[in-house]
């Protein structure tokens, strides 16, 4: 009776701040991926397809997922496609459903009404993402379909003892043109995916866009994995890692901005990634990351922002609440599936026990009504088992999924508030610095009036980009947030049904066991 | 603290009847003589059973009455029944278990303590079910303690027993206080040469091949009901216990629900209300398992054990007569008190072989009840499971289609 094990709570650095890049380096960077490809191939997919050919798209990835999930090492507990009975390997269709993007999908190729300018195309300005006007209107009235899918399969371990690690192939099918071909197939290792987390945050946190979070460390889960173990819980940690790794990926190119992020588009593309060694916990950089996180959580208390805007303070409360409550039942449903696995299991051994009953009982034809009952109750407990595992896949991941999510968005809101403050900072400044002017004027020294009028110049400067700043990262997170709910209501209600779904299949096995039985009792004499 | 009055007429309901049933389906409802416990009242640490008798036998001053009796008394008549020689013979019907309202008790204190920790309505939904569990509890005891009387009154010997009248008719306390220290040491010493005395009564070899393929078959059915008993107990709490997650995740999705800005709560309060009904379905099939399987396996195993008893008192007075046997060849040899050799071996003799010819029957008995018992307990059992399932899925696909209808 295993069951699922609390990962050890090493929260990825979300809200990591090394120095911000230079917006310049950005932009440059940018300008000369534009110039590998060819602009005007970019506008190839405006395609507008209907609601039906996103299910017909839905149909083909069941290969793809599918793949996946036999891909999986044969002693993995997850998939069963060996079940005669049961087609719709739920597995499977856990994997297809994650990758199922919406109709509604944000187009890539946004910015205007002629589909050949692509937005891509870098202009010099210094504020490169600043192109929110454009995508507003473009969010609402060009519904391209979003056809990018990825799957993380094949997990591998190379090496052994301690530094051994796993290896996942990630494999993404698109038709989007940023992309250089059609299918790429890459191998990963989870620092990988880390890094490419940590860079994300660090480029677009602190303007207020919502980052989704890598997942978990764990270092028990993986020590495990290192040292060999080939049992039931070292299986099913790889798996629930697999899965959450390619969870995590299509959530991140579901982003618009993220999608076309040079680091994004070469992690899914390129052969050879530099590996990320600033995700060790212990390396300088992980170091920097803890030191950064206390300063923030301390400025976080003596920040005290005069809060102009309803919305802020009310989306700020309803994250709040909405945290409080899906912890909560993120808790109730991980005991759900222990409580399930647990019947499972004790169903099994009844049914033994129930068995061996019937041997042992002389009259033949009750004999063989125990015996029967026997088969009924095995049947039944993995039809708990299987319950267990659409309980967990599909429930229990996605509130953990959002649970971190959220602290990302609750992570965008400090950022906001950053701004407000280095804003204010500068205003003060500012003053100060006027002040200082107008004390030597008074004194007349003239060389130092100078500098100082130039330092106010400076700091007006400061005063007036952080106001910018502030603005622009407010006007973010609305979009963003506007977004992340739009999702978050698409993500629940497709999961839920598809859970509802799994309850009704459970429910009519059961009907379908039982009525075999009822004659067999029936026919006791 | 928690007084749970159960007024006569909660006790006319199916739980008893069927529970009755459930054991002694070869009960017929002789009008000679009937008995039932047509109320019950749980005080703090005992109960209290109002025994109520029809008779038409002569023995009784009237022909219907009733008596308050507790635990302690049936126990008391169960014993008496074990000790008394004449009926060796006889499957002793097993005495009901004490009621023990300990665990549920527990928690009920446990639940008033954490009351500031909760909200109103989950501290009412807790209190509900720890009442519901309390009250299954309850009759249950006060169904075993009937099905105890039941077979006594069904039995054509034991019913004619005079504890058996005093016990139903005798209006006053019968003062048969519980068993004080010393008494159940010797109680505990007594079982311990009994089991001894078992074992090497069970190595003798029968020469009748009815009771030696019985006494095999008993100890290993015994045996493997003991365990299959243990592990539907197990498996039925995890079911309890994962109903019990549904209620939290229901109550849970509700909150969510009221909160939610997004179109979402609508969906939430949908969700909430179908899980709040199905773990109540899920909480009746881990009820009605518990009613139909797990109890049965308890009483089976109690019976089990009745019938082993039966075996083992034959095979003590076989010993007896065998040894017997052997004291008057003895005393035929040296011709030194034959005739007192040849009174007690007549004796052993004469036991011997009353015993053996009501414990035929009574095997045969047993087997016709058990079959019957478990056949219509499975056949009940999948009828349950049948009807909550497709309950179950009656509200699931309901839900689902006002759910894809809302998208």
């Amino acid at each position: 009776m295993s069951c699922m094990r609390r990962f050890c709570h090493e929260t990825q650095s979300h809200d990591s701040l090394h120095s911000c890049m230079c917006r310049r380096s950005v932009a440059l960077l940018l300008l000369k991926m534009s110039e590998e490809r060819d602009p005007a191939a970019l506008s190839g997919s405006a395609q507008t397809e209907g609601e039906e050919d996103l299910f017909v798209s839905a149909m083909e990835s069941p290969e793809a997922a599918r793949l996946s999930a036999e891909d999986i090492s044969p002693s993995s507990n997850g998939p069963r496609d060996d079940d005669p009975d049961d087609p719709d390997d739920l597995f499977a269709e856990a994997t297809e459903e994650v990758s199922l993007d919406s109709p509604e999908r944000q187009p890539i190729l946004s910015d205007g009404p002629s589909p050949a300018i692509t937005p891509v195309t870098i202009s010099p300005r210094v504020d490169v993402f600043d192109r929110s006007p454009d995508l507003d209107e473009d969010e609402e009235e060009n519904r391209d379909t979003f056809d990018i899918q990825i799957s993380v399969s094949d997990p591998e371990k190379v090496g052994d003892g301690m530094n051994a690690y796993m290896v996942y192939k990630v494999m993404t099918k698109t038709s989007l043109s940023i992309f250089s071909r059609d299918e790429v197939c890459v191998k990963r290792r989870f620092s990988d995916f880390l890094g490419l987390h940590s860079k994300l945050a660090s480029k677009y946190m602190h303007m207020g866009y919502i980052v989704p979070p890598a997942p978990e460390k764990s270092i028990v889960g993986m020590t495990k994995v290192k040292v060999g173990k080939e049992d039931l819980s070292s299986v099913e940690f790889v798996e629930k890692r697999r899965s959450a790794l390619e969870r995590y990926l299509l959530r991140t190119v579901k982003h618009p901005a993220l999608l076309k992020d040079p680091d994004v588009l070469q992690f899914l593309e390129s052969s050879e990634l530099p590996r990320a060694v600033s995700t060790q916990a212990l390396s300088g950089a992980g170091i920097l990351r803890m030191v950064n996180k206390a300063a923030d959580a301390v400025n976080k208390m003596t920040i005290k922002m005069n809060e102009s805007d309803a919305w802020f303070e009310e989306k700020q409360q309803q994250f709040e609440n909405l945290d409080v409550q899906l912890r909560k039942l993120h808790a109730s449903v991980e005991s759900l599936v222990c409580h399930r696995k647990e019947l499972s299991v004790n169903t099994a051994s009844f049914a033994k026990s129930a068995a061996m009953l019937g041997n042992s009982e002389d009259h033949t034809a009750l004999s063989r009504a125990l015996s029967q009952l026997a088969e009924v109750e095995e049947k039944i407990d993995q039809l708990h088992q299987d319950q267990s595992y659409a309980d967990f896949y599909l429930i229990s991941e996605l509130l953990g999924d959002y649970v971190r999510l959220i602290t990302a968005v609750k992570g965008v809101f400090d950022q906001r508030m950053k701004a407000w403050a280095k804003w204010q900072d500068a205003q003060v400044m500012l003053q100060r610095k006027r002040e200082a002017e107008a004390k030597l004027q008074y004194a007349s020294k003239p060389d130092k009036l100078q500098q100082a009028t130039d330092e106010i110049r400076e700091w007006e400067g400061k005063v007036q980009q952080g106001e910018r700043d502030f603005e622009q990262i407010s006007k973010n997170i609305r979009r963003e947030v506007g977004r992340f709910e739009k999702d978050r209501v698409k993500d629940f209600r497709v999961v839920i049904i598809k859970y509802l779904e799994s309850l009704v299949h459970t429910q009519q096995q059961l009907i379908k066991y039982w009525e075999a039985f009822l004659p067999e009792a029936k026919a006791i004499a | 603290m928690l007084l749970c009055n159960v007024a006569a007429d909660h006790f006319n309901n199916c739980f008893l009847i069927l529970m009755l049933g459930a054991v002694n389906v070869d009960l017929q409802t002789d009008a000679t003589l009937q008995v039932d416990i047509s109320d019950a009242l749980s005080e703090r640490d005992k109960v209290k059973f109002t025994v109520h008798t029809k008779s038409t036998l002569p023995n009784f001053k009237q022909n219907e009455f009733s008596v308050v009796r507790q635990h302690e008394e049936f126990i008391w008549l169960h014993d008496s029944f074990v000790e008394n020689e004449e009926y060796a013979g006889y499957i002793i019907p097993p005495a009901p278990p004490k009621p023990d309202f300990d665990a549920s008790r527990e928690k009920l204190q446990k639940l008033g303590e954490g009351e500031g920790s909760m909200t109103k309505e989950e501290f009412t939904k807790m209190k509900q079910e720890l009442e519901a569990e309390y009250l299954a509890i309850f009759k249950k005891t006060v169904a075993m303690h009937e099905v105890f009387l039941c077979r006594v009154a069904a039995h054509p010997v034991l019913r004619k027993d005079l504890n058996f009248h005093v016990f139903l008719e005798y209006n006053q306390d019968l003062s048969v206080r519980g068993k004080n220290k010393k008494e159940k040491l010797e109680d505990f010493f007594k079982n311990v040469v009994k089991s001894a005395d078992g074992v090497l009564v069970a190595g003798v070899k029968d020469v009748d091949d009815f009771f030696e393929h019985e006494k095999t078959f008993l100890l290993e059915y015994h045996n493997r009901v003991k365990d299959s008993s243990a592990k539907s107990d197990r498996m039925i709490r995890s079911h309890k216990s994962a109903a019990d997650d549904i209620n939290r995740i229901a109550s849970t999705l509700y909150t969510l629900g009221t909160q939610d800005s997004t179109d979402l709560c609508k969906f939430f309060l949908k969700v909430s209300e179908l899980f709040e009904k199905t773990r109540k379905i899920e909480a009746r099939v881990a009820a009605d398992e518990d009613l139909k399987l797990a109890d049965l396996l308890k009483y089976y195993l109690r019976e089990s054990q009745a019938a082993k008893d039966l075996l083992y008192r034959r095979g003590r007075a076989l010993v007896d007569y065998e040894n017997a046997n052997k004291a008057l060849d003895k005393a035929r040899a040296k011709n030194k008190d034959v005739l007192q050799a040849e009174t007690t071996q007549q004796v052993c003799c004469q036991k011997f072989e009353k015993i053996s010819e009501s414990a035929k029957q009574e095997l045969i008995d047993f087997k016709t009840r058990r079959v019957a018992a478990f056949r219509k307990n499975l056949v009940e059992l999948a009828e349950l499971e049948l009807k909550h399932a497709k309950g179950n899925l009656q509200l699931l696909q309901s839900c689902l289609g006002v759910l894809k209808g809302d998208t």
